[in-house]
């Protein structure tokens, strides 16, 4: 096969070994290079990473960051806050590299006006909250433990019901996180159909 | 002439507030009400503090048999939406087994026209309705009632109720 025309210079000229410039300076520049626009892209990357970024479209602001400042994950007693990427956005490089990837899909849904009315987005809430059950349920509520530990939880400062569910279901392993604490930070959609966490087994 | 007249009126705001208490000597400023300590309305109160909830998770007695039962327990953050009721996620009838919470009375099956139905009727979704959690405070008037049994064993009178 043969290129057309136009591509065949440029190719070329990527093709020819460098005949003036030296190898110490292909070497280093490219490093250079390679520290240059890795950086740019990880900083743009993390400069998406905010919640200033998030709530830029009306979409995140009117619906769903009016609903999060109501609850404990926004104001609490010890002032310490999650905003929406701690939650939505893996920490691990290359969870957020695929998890940015699928976001992508945000991009068009905003452009194209898929929830840019509060009755669209009512309509499709049960959609979009099964999309985050599903994710949080195939990590184990990775996102969660990142602040949240099985291991550093105290049951005997929580309330009777919470230290007997944990042991129950979290300890064990049997449920995870997601479970049971669904609509945390958002009002929840129509739950209809929707067993809680702790529904023993035998009864589903 | 005119500029006295003028005078006296540029005066009177200065003038009446002075004027004004003067008139009912003794009274003050202050509000008596028993809800709340006499203030004057220029005075800011320091409003006591937020009582705590009582999360102690033990069930009370109640004061009489239709009586709904308070809450023990926190409800902070709890949905009791058109889309979600969390308080049934426990109480309803099918998940009282994992939950081991009370199941909400059969009462709250039963709609207005005396029909049993399968789930919690429309009528009774709202238990905050009735329901309520409990806090610390300290009531500013004091409460006499007395239930039906500390009632029916007071020592008799003898039908004296002179």
């Amino acid at each position: 096969m043969r290129l057309p025309g136009f591509l065949l210079r440029p190719w070329r000229i990527i093709a020819t070994p460098a005949r003036t410039l030296s190898l110490g300076f292909l070497t280093l520049g490219g490093f250079a290079a390679g520290v240059f626009f890795w950086g740019g892209f990880n900083t743009a990357l993390e400069a998406t990473n905010r919640e200033a970024f998030c709530i830029s479209c009306h979409e995140m602001n009117d619906n769903v960051y009016q609903e999060l400042k109501q609850t404990i994950h926004f104001t609490n007693r010890s002032g310490v806050r999650a905003t929406c990427p701690d939650c939505h956005v893996p920490h691990a490089w290359t969870d957020k590299i695929a998890r940015k990837m699928q976001a992508s899909k945000e991009v068009w849904g905003h452009l194209f006006g898929t929830i840019d009315t509060p009755d669209k987005f009512a309509a499709m809430r049960r959609e979009l909250a099964e999309h985050e059950w599903a994710r949080l349920k195939a990590n184990n509520s990775l996102e969660c433990r990142n602040c949240h530990s099985a291991e550093s939880m105290d049951i005997t400062r929580q309330g009777a019901r919470a230290a007997d569910i944990h042991q129950r279901f979290l300890f064990t392993g049997e449920r995870t996180c997601i479970d049971c604490h669904k609509g945390i930070a958002h009002r929840l959609p129509d739950m209809q159909g929707v067993p809680p966490g702790w529904t023993v087994s035998e009864q589903k | 002439m005119n500029a006295r007249i003028l005078a006296v009126l540029a005066a009177l705001p200065v003038l009446l507030p002075a004027v004004l208490p003067a008139q009912s000597p003794g009274q003050g400023a202050s509000v008596q009400t028993p809800f709340r300590p006499p203030v004057g309305f220029e005075q800011e109160p320091v409003p006591p503090p937020i009582p705590a909830d009582v999360t102690d998770d033990r069930r009370v007695a109640r004061n009489y048999p239709e009586q709904p039962p308070v809450i023990p327990h926190n409800i902070r953050d709890y949905q009791l939406t058109l889309n979600n009721n969390q308080c049934l996620t426990c109480h309803s009838r099918q998940y009282t087994a994992g939950s081991q919470a009370p199941m909400i009375s059969i009462t709250h099956y039963v709609d207005r026209d005396g029909q049993t139905l399968g789930g919690v009727t429309p009528r009774r979704y709202f238990c905050l309705q009735c329901h309520v959690p409990q806090t610390v405070a300290q009531p500013p008037i004091r409460n006499d009632f007395r239930d039906v049994d500390s009632l029916i064993s007071r020592p008799s009178d003898g039908g004296d109720r002179r």
